[in-house]
């Protein structure tokens, strides 16, 4: 057993408003910059939509993430002679267009425009080439536009849905969406780290970050290709990839990221988890439908002693146990099982967790009062208007229990609530609900506080991050004085 | 004759004894100086992402073209007695020729597809710097010197192996003898200047990204972890 920290997280889909202010939060904390603009190490996609970059799920075209071949995991990009022959033109790198040309306005024109009859136009003008250009694709295009042929009907979860589960979906007020904000996912097999050939990309021991070394990046782009989620983005201006950093300033200051911080809808959860990094490969290897339990077991209990004994013995500090045992993330991934990683059949082990999104509110309950039958209610479920099996295309690689687990627990905990609060349902019925959805009525009090009533700190349990200690570990402190810093201080100049 | 402010034998040694020397100082002072002071900058400053599609036709023919020939330049310049020998047969010295001109060819349609991207695509154009476009420049005049005396000055391969090889040798040496370059025709003569002086204008440019080529990459472990403390060697408090 080695056991490791790992910094993780979970978005409450059902809370998410689908405002971008976690977006934007980071984009004026990281990616204002040139070469950076079109970078969105925080998006928020609308679902069924087509995503960013666009339909970026489609693995078949941008071949991103790991696939299993004679039993051996390898990169679908990609294999390591592969990288090497096609260092010169990578075959599976996207382009600009795949994601869209950043633009602002000429708004000087809106001043110094010449007195005449007609109104003045601020044209927008591309943040590359400075040229006027016709704006035809953004960051979150097809936001809201659920429904729609040209984004929704294209999105790559669809595939495998027959007419009629399709038609479902796009029946006029059948319609149904979500939003589907996306961070870096700082997997445990990251497929961005296997594939850099200069060995720039690492995943931070103490808290498993998983970081792009701009000093020893050579812009050979590998990492862009090899990461299905599409989390590594190229700066066309430095000849740099960066990626989402997890705020890691902040976090070792004690503070959430940024994205985190100003969640209006406080979706978002952080916390320790403690995983077994011996067993990461087997892991990654599984059938697809084993993925999800697979990757769940090697989330280790912190309040086992022999995991403790372990974790100290690997140098974990006592501090980030007790952060551990205090993680939210490992109560909604856990203790509740209602958090799921996406698109595990990538295998790249993400360590972000989505609780799924229970929808829609049941509007068809309404004539009658709500049904309280209980293999309605759950049957309702079934009957959703976002098909089952589309959310577990994206939330369970194609295995519908742990997607119809989560959501029925997720349901009965409404209904506990609803007995409690309202009382139109009896108690008697939602503790049969409960126990059908096996929860009780405390976890069910539980995961009720835990997304309600959740206060800053219960959302987010940071590890103090102990870089002080990082050196007293091996040396002397005072021979190290004044070697502390935050790395490189010049420019970041394109070329000398 | 008219009095000349500089004799030809002067040139020669200006051209073929002064330039190397001073163009490798330059080059290992500047690149080391460099790396040490800005790692940042030692990129291949790739511009896939903004052009992807004429990118391949300019890119892989460039490269593979480029390797390839400067592969022969080394190996002629390592054992030029083996190439002499093996170019005895006619027949493998046209095999060798004609793929050494193929190769030749491929680098030079590669680089001007790539200059005419760099020129003709906006973003791309947008991403070029001075300095790029002086590298552009003396590279396409190496190409196509490099062309045109394989072309213009047959058996190349052999007068390498002859001439070129041991005039570099005794470069190395410390001993240059400029009377093997002497008597090569201009063509090639201008070849070998550009070649020093591209060398002397390398860790200048873009090109830096040769000398960072991914080399553990094949042989290092999948994932990296990179620990603020070192593991093995904890103090056991």
């Amino acid at each position: 057993m080695d056991v490791r920290a790992q910094i993780s997280m979970v978005f409450h889909l059902d809370k998410c408003i689908g405002c971008h202010t976690c977006s934007i939060a980071c984009k004026n904390i990281w990616t204002d910059r040139k070469g950076a603009e079109y970078m969105w190490w925080n998006n928020v996609e609308t679902k069924p939509g087509t995503g960013f970059p666009t339909k970026w799920e489609d693995q078949d075209s941008y071949r991103g993430g790991w696939k299993v071949e004679n039993g051996k995991l390898e990169l679908r990009s990609t294999d390591k002679r592969g990288t090497v022959a096609n260092i010169f033109h990578n075959p599976s790198m996207p382009s600009l267009d795949d994601y869209y040309e950043p633009w602002t306005y000429d708004y000087g024109e809106l001043f110094n425009a010449p007195e005449g009859t007609d109104q003045p136009t601020a044209r927008p003008i591309s943040m590359i080439t400075g040229n006027p250009m016709d704006i035809e694709a953004g960051p979150n295009w097809d936001d809201d536009l659920s429904g729609s042929p040209v984004y929704a009907k294209n999105d790559p979860n669809f595939a495998h849905l027959s007419d009629e589960q399709k038609s479902q979906l796009f029946a006029i007020e059948r319609m149904v969406m979500f939003y589907f904000p996306r961070i870096c996912n700082h997997c445990l097999n990251p497929a961005c780290v296997a594939a850099c050939p200069s060995g720039a990309l690492y995943k931070r021991g103490e808290d498993g970050i998983v970081l792009i070394d701009q000093n020893r990046c050579r812009a050979w782009r590998a990492c862009v290709a090899a990461c299905p989620y599409k989390k590594t983005y190229y700066n066309w201006q430095t000849g740099k990839s960066e990626k989402c950093i997890l705020c890691f300033p902040r976090l070792e200051t004690g503070q959430a990221p940024a994205c985190f911080h100003s969640c209006v809808g406080r979706i978002r959860y952080l916390g320790v988890l403690l995983y077994d990094a011996d067993r990461i490969e087997t892991v990654a290897s599984m059938d697809d439908k084993e993925l999800i339990g697979a990757h769940r077991d090697l989330i280790l209990d912190p309040n086992d002693p022999e995991v403790i004994a372990e974790a100290r013995k690997n140098g974990v500090h006592d501090s980030v146990i007790e952060s551990a045992q205090a993680s939210p993330v490992y109560k909604f991934v856990k203790n509740w099982g209602i958090a799921l990683p996406p698109h595990i059949e990538y295998r790249t082990l993400p360590m972000l967790f989505y609780v799924p999104p229970l929808l829609p509110v049941m509007s068809s309950q309404e004539e009658g009062g709500l049904m309280n039958d209980i293999d309605e209610l759950f049957g309702d479920i079934e009957k959703a208007r976002a098909p089952i099996s589309y959310l577990a295309k994206i939330f369970g690689a194609g295995n519908e229990s742990y997607l119809r687990y989560a959501l029925k627990k997720q349901m009965a905990v409404r209904l506990w609530r609803r007995a409690v609060t309202v009382g139109d349902i009896t108690k008697e019925e939602a503790e049969k609900a409960l126990t059908a959805a096996d929860t009780t009525p405390e976890e069910a009090d539980e995961i009720y506080r835990m997304t309600a009533l959740c206060t800053f700190d219960d959302r987010f349990v940071i590890p103090p991050s102990h870089r002080e200690e990082a050196i007293e570990m091996l040396e002397d402190p005072l021979e190290y004085k004044q070697s502390a810093g935050f790395g490189f201080r010049t420019g970041p100049r394109r070329g000398l | 004759m008219s009095e000349q402010i500089i004799s030809l034998e002067d040139l020669h040694v200006l051209l073929f004894v002064v330039l190397p020397y001073l163009a490798f100082v330059i080059f290992l002072l500047v690149t080391i100086q460099r790396y040490r002071r800005q790692t940042f900058t030692y990129s291949s400053l790739s511009s896939q992402f903004l052009e992807n599609k004429h990118h391949f036709w300019g890119m892989v023919p460039f490269h593979y073209g480029i390797l390839t020939v400067l592969f022969g330049h080394f190996v002629a310049f390592l054992i030029p007695g083996t190439i002499l020998a093996w170019n005895s047969s006619p027949i493998r010295l046209y095999i060798l020729e004609v793929t050494a001109l193929i190769f030749g060819i491929l680098t030079l349609i590669g680089f001007v597809n790539t200059m005419l991207r760099r020129y003709f695509d906006d973003r791309v154009r947008r991403v070029t710097t001075a300095a790029d476009w002086i590298l552009y420049g003396i590279l396409l005049f190496q190409i196509a010197t490099g062309v045109w005396v394989a072309i213009g000055h047959r058996w190349g391969s052999s007068w390498f192996a002859s001439n070129a090889a041991p005039y570099l040798w005794s470069l190395l040496k410390m001993d240059p003898q400029i009377a093997y370059v002497q008597p090569l025709p201009w063509a090639i003569k201008l070849h070998i200047v550009s070649a020093f002086t591209l060398i002397a204008f390398f860790p200048f440019t873009r090109l830096v990204h040769i000398l960072v080529v991914p080399n553990p990459y094949l042989w290092r472990k999948t994932q990296v972890v990179r620990w603020n403390w070192d593991r093995s060697k904890r103090r056991v408090s």
